[in-house]
């Protein structure tokens, strides 16, 4: 074999790789032009336009939310001068330590692009820096947008907005990191409203990152979108009043519009000012609220659960008769052996046991509704019992989550077969085992919202609607339809009447367990409850609504640790429907608001 | 003493011209590549357009040193100096600096040496004067082993300093050892493990052995026997294939029921009485077998003993983005399928994560250079964007700019032009330098000759490759262009050293 014809073989190696190169860079730099669009892109700067949040109104189209402009210094690097350093710092008010980190960190990030310097520069010393920025070239100001609360209250119901996490960039292509975000509240709830949508400014740079001017003329631009107004069910004034109110107590008041489901006032006490937690003041205050131990950020109004107490009569009688195991005229004795009761005549029937709220009138009724004789041992027929109770129980909206547009809305409990198979055991529980149930009490527990949805459910005489805030969408002409439709619980409208009549007595007859409620040609309609307590003194109950033929407001208080429900929060729900109903507080009834607003009842605890 | 007059009119004045032009055309476009409007003159020593003026400047001097010298000194001096530099390689092992991982750096003061850059040329004068003595035929199999020896031994120690790249240059020896009498085959049986290891990795090893069995059979039979046979075979097969498929077995049952069924075939063939040629058969069949293991084995080797660095390199490389972007998608739908169990979307989750993640570190690492590679050169164009007005290097879009991705700030800023004159260069070298190795009267010379010119190829297949997405991303620099003192100045030696050989080729027969 002649070796030396090798040197062709291995020159042919050599020609073909190169021609192969040729010819790939043939394709990829003259018949491609994938790469040169490329490569645009990454000379066009594609310049973010932040859309200004959407605004929030009242029901009555007062302004809630706004935004503020905020400024950032912003910087890159590589256009920085030599410059005076101390001049500089002065004129931002800052150490010229500080200014070093915070310089080296953005070089760090990028030499060419910018990052912010320095955050949430006030509106004055923006006046001052704008004037002398020309002198620091890499300096530059961005403009962005702060949430401001020209009402200071109503913060639980508004919520905060805050920089997206990485786990929500990751789940959803909208967010950029460092974006804002709805974190709790109304602004959680109607983030895809409110954020409104991005837009993108295209400039052409040069080598030296400096702007040639906009892309294609700009046709390229896409404009940001503006939030959606949103105006809410909120009556800010009464919203203001409640949380004036409650001021120095623990607790919370709801109100609804029972023909519409309106969540008219939300409040939680103790809250905070909404603008403490705006842009950089968060990092201060929220540890603050969170360290609190009366914990304002907890929103009680929908988080906290408490027993219903006496409330609950309303629907153990409801139940009774549309179960047919009392008439509206069935009369219990008050035997106080069997429960204790406060001194009063005995029931002679359903309106008159929710009038003096007899506690024995309630352990027989119920007694008669678990124990329908519908098996033979009394450990299955209280089983059957419970069970088609419980389920009636549910449609009034207790146990289950109202699906409102609020977010982190609890759901309560009521408890079924299930639930005490599981804590004694099945076939080992009975009636007995379960009959502090009877006057709300035991393992019962519900949120002041549902407590609020059932004084509406009383008023409406049989339904209600899922209570919400929304009122209206800009530029649309409806709400969710979820909240437009009626949800009936399940009992026959008659058996509303006695009920209803009950509640009326409750405030407004002597004996009653709400006097303190009444007002003058306004007929309310209400029921105390007071919630025993494990860890201190009760809570203070009270359910309302009025007028009773033509109900506007529907009403839930708690006042913890405040005692009997007719002490503390009957005044309170009939001074908040005063209020909404007529705008103002009658003199008469200035002595009672004094009493109220003087209280301090955020140290009672003790119960000895 | 010989008068300078006949030294320099012997000398191949074309190479020197070859080179020339590949050093300067390096040095001004490092400097479009680090550009700094603060230190615009080309000759400030404190960037690396300046630093490099000085290596090119100390680069000349070398080379007029080795033209001085007597050419017997490589000859007489080939095993000492190969002997030296492996002890260099070893001590960097243990004195040496690491940088970018790879621990193959001495460094004096503010001066950094790589003795692995110098290895190229002491190799090759080792290989040079093995092969050229006497009683040497590449037929045995000692010279065979021993030749492996003397390229493979800097090739491990290399290795040891964590630079694959480096090790990698010592493959180009196969073309020396073939012009030498190695059997083709190996030259081709290489080439051939290349092309079955990349489409494995593309199409995965299922498709690679069906295809290699399918095509097995139709050679086969065809060859062997007629149509009718063909037919049959390929029949059954493809039907045995399609049951396989459909009621989606696993793997492995999918290779037992292909392996099983061409062991009956196989079986059958061979039994057949006409069969003649047995010794063929039998070597056929061994053939299709070790390819099928090889299949296997690249899998494994793959996943198993290649590092995750390695692996991404070569992922990149076959488009492997688009792949993770297509499953993420796919995994997206499967999440957000209406009634699955949370236990299912919970996977799914993990799995997507799990996805982002590699896809992320893809982006990041090799997956982006190559991008930024691809769209500098593309977006040059035929005539290029001009000296300096290049944006994609000037951004710092492309890493390592001035030393192994320095091609594309040619290919922006010049074109098509530019990277066609400087492959044309490129190629003019390796041809006239074979062309030179050629007319050597000695062995030595020509063994020597081969190794530059294979090198110098190696490299520039690798770097080019890299830079316009054909080949992985192998770290190793675009010889006489590349930043750094180092490499230019071994790819000096190397070069340099032939042309003093060549320039003496015909007064000495060694």
């Amino acid at each position: 074999m002649n070796l030396s014809n090798r040197k062709f073989i291995v020159g042919l190696i050599f020609l073909v790789v190169g021609i192969l190169f040729i010819a790939r860079l043939f394709t990829i730099q003259v018949l491609n032009d994938k790469y040169k669009l490329d490569s645009d892109s990454n000379v066009l700067r594609e310049i973010t336009q932040y859309p200004a949040r959407g605004l929030i109104y009242d029901r009555k189209g007062e302004l809630l939310v706004y935004n503020e402009a905020a400024y950032d210094l912003m910087l890159i690097p590589k256009q920085v001068k030599a410059v005076d350093t101390t001049a500089l710092c002065s004129l931002l008010g800052i150490e010229i330590e500080e200014f070093r980190e915070k310089f080296s960190k953005a070089k760090k990030y990028s030499r060419y692009k910018a990052s912010t310097f320095l955050k949430e520069i006030s509106s004055i010393s923006y006046a001052n820096i704008q004037e002398q920025l020309f002198r620091y070239p890499g300096f530059f100001v961005q403009t962005r947008t702060l949430r401001k609360y020209p009402r200071n209250s109503a913060a639980h119901i508004l919520g905060y907005i805050g920089e997206v996490n990485q786990k929500t960039v990751e789940e959803n292509s909208y967010y950029k990191s460092g974006d804002y975000i709805g974190k709790s509240g109304l602004e959680y709830s109607y983030e895809d409203l409110l954020r409104g949508t991005r837009g993108v400014k295209r400039v052409l740079v040069d080598v030296h990152n400096r702007e040639k001017g906009s892309y294609l003329d700009g046709d390229s631009d896409t404009m940001a979108v503006t939030g959606t107004i949103i105006r809410t069910t909120l009556d800010i004034v009464l919203q203001e009043y409640g949380e004036l109110l409650m001021q120095n107590k623990k607790g919370s008041i709801v109100a609804i519009e029972p023909k519409t489901g309106e969540i008219l006032a939300l409040v939680s006490a103790p809250s905070y000012d909404p603008n403490m937690l705006v842009g950089r003041a968060v990092k201060k205050n929220y540890p603050i609220l969170s360290k609190d131990t009366l914990n304002p950020l907890f929103n009680r109004a929908t988080m906290a659960a408490y027993p219903p107490g006496s409330t609950f009569k309303t629907i153990q009688a409801l139940i009774g008769m549309q179960d047919g195991v009392i008439t509206e005229n069935s009369g219990f004795t008050c035997i106080r052996s069997m429960v204790g009761c406060h001194p009063h005549p005995s029931a002679r029937d359903v309106s008159e046991s929710i009038k003096m709220s007899c506690n024995p009138y309630y352990t027989q009724l119920f007694k008669r509704i678990i124990q329908q004789g519908k098996a033979k041992s009394i450990y299955k027929d209280s089983e059957i019992g419970l069970g088609i109770w419980a389920k009636q129980v549910q449609k009034f909206g207790l146990g289950q989550t109202l699906t409102t547009d609020f977010p982190g809305v609890k759901s309560g409990v009521i408890p079924g077969v299930n639930f005490y198979n599981r804590w004694y055991g099945e076939g080992r529980w009975a009636f007995s085992t379960i009959r502090s149930l009877d006057i709300g009490q035991g393992e019962i527990l519900v949120v002041p919202l549902q407590m609020a949805n059932l004084a509406a459910i009383m008023s409406n005489r049989g339904y209600y609607y899922t209570p919400h805030f929304i009122k209206h969408i800009d530029k649309t002409d409806q709400i969710p339809e979820k909240f437009t439709v009626k949800n009936f619980v399940g009992i026959d409208k008659q058996y509303f009447t006695p009920i209803v009549n009950g509640m009326e007595r409750v405030v407004n007859e002597s004996g009653g367990t709400a006097r303190r409620a009444r007002l003058k040609n306004i007929v309310v309609c209400g029921k105390t409850g007071t919630a025993q307590n494990p860890h201190g003194e009760d809570h203070s109950i009270f359910i309302a609504s009025a007028p009773k033929d033509d109900p506007k407001i529907a009403i839930a208080v708690y006042v913890e640790n405040a005692g009997f429900g007719g002490t503390w929060a009957a005044p309170i729900a009939s001074l908040m429907m005063e209020q909404y109903l007529t705008d103002s507080i009658s003199t008469k009834n200035i002595r009672k608001e004094k009493r109220i607003l003087e209280a301090n009842l955020l140290n009672v605890k003790a119960k000895k | 003493m010989r008068d300078y007059k006949s030294i320099f009119s012997n000398i191949d004045w074309t190479i020197i011209l070859l080179y020339l032009s590949l050093v300067f055309i390096g040095w001004i476009n490092i400097y479009a590549a680090v550009y700094n409007e603060d230190h615009h003159s080309i000759f400030d020593i404190t960037q690396r357009y300046g630093k490099q003026l000085m290596w090119i400047g100390l680069a000349l001097l070398i080379a007029f040193a080795i033209l001085l010298m007597d050419s017997q000194f490589f000859t007489a001096f080939a095993i000492p100096i190969y002997g030296l530099v492996l002890l260099s390689l070893l001590g960097v092992l243990v004195f040496g600096v690491k940088i970018n991982g790879a621990t193959s750096w001495f460094q004096f003061g503010s001066i950094k040496i790589q003795p692995s850059e110098f290895a190229k040329f002491a190799t090759s004068l080792a290989l040079a004067k093995y092969l050229s003595a006497i009683d040497i035929n590449m037929k045995d199999i000692k010279t065979k082993v021993m030749a492996a020896i003397i390229i493979g031994l800097p090739a491990v120690f290399i290795l040891l300093q964590n630079d694959t790249g480096s090790t990698l240059v010592y493959a180009a020896f196969i073309f020396v050892l073939y012009r030498e009498g190695l059997s083709g085959n190996i030259l081709l049986f290489g080439i051939l493990a290349i092309i079955v290891f990349v489409l494995t990795l593309i199409f995965g090893p299922i498709a690679i052995i069906l295809t290699a069995t399918f095509t097995y059979i139709v050679i086969y039979t065809i060859s062997k026997y007629h149509l009718k046979t063909m037919l049959i075979a390929t029949s059954i097969f493809s039907i045995l294939v399609y049951l396989l498929f459909h009621y989606k077995l696993n793997e492995t049952i999918i290779y037992y029921g292909i392996g099983g069924s061409l062991f009956f075939l196989i079986a059958y063939l061979i039994t057949k009485k006409e069969m003649k040629d047995k010794g063929v058969h039998y070597m056929s069949v061994l053939i299709f077998v070790l390819t099928c293991s090889f299949i296997f084995s690249i899998d494994f080797a793959f996943n198993k003993v290649l590092k995750e660095h390695q692996r991404t390199r070569i992922t990149v490389l076959l488009g492997e983005e688009d792949k993770l972007i297509e499953q993420i998608e796919d995994l997206k739908v499967k999440r957000d399928t209406e009634g699955i169990s949370k236990e299912e979307k919970q996977e799914y989750r993990d799995n997507i994560g799990e996805k982002r993640y590699s896809l992320r570190e893809l982006r990041q690492g090799n997956g982006w250079n190559i991008k930024q590679s691809l769209i500098a050169i593309g977006s040059g164009g035929f005539t290029g964007k001009g000296f300096l007005e290049g944006t994609q290097t000037k951004f710092n879009f492309v890493p390592e700019q001035s030393t192994d991705f320095i091609f594309c700030t040619i290919g922006e800023e010049w074109g098509f032009i530019g990277t066609f004159v400087l492959m044309l260069i490129y190629i003019a070298l390796f041809l006239r330098l074979l062309f030179l190795a050629e007319r050597q009267r000695s062995i030595f010379s020509r063994v020597y000759g081969y190794a530059v010119a294979s090198i110098l190829f190696f490299h520039f297949l690798i770097n080019i490759g890299m830079t316009i997405g054909l080949a992985p991303v192998i770290g190793i620099p675009l010889p006489f262009i590349s930043y750094g003192g180092s490499s230019l100045w071994s790819f000096t030696i190397l070069l340099f050293i032939f042309i003093k050989l060549d320039s003496e080729r015909l007064l000495v027969l060694r």
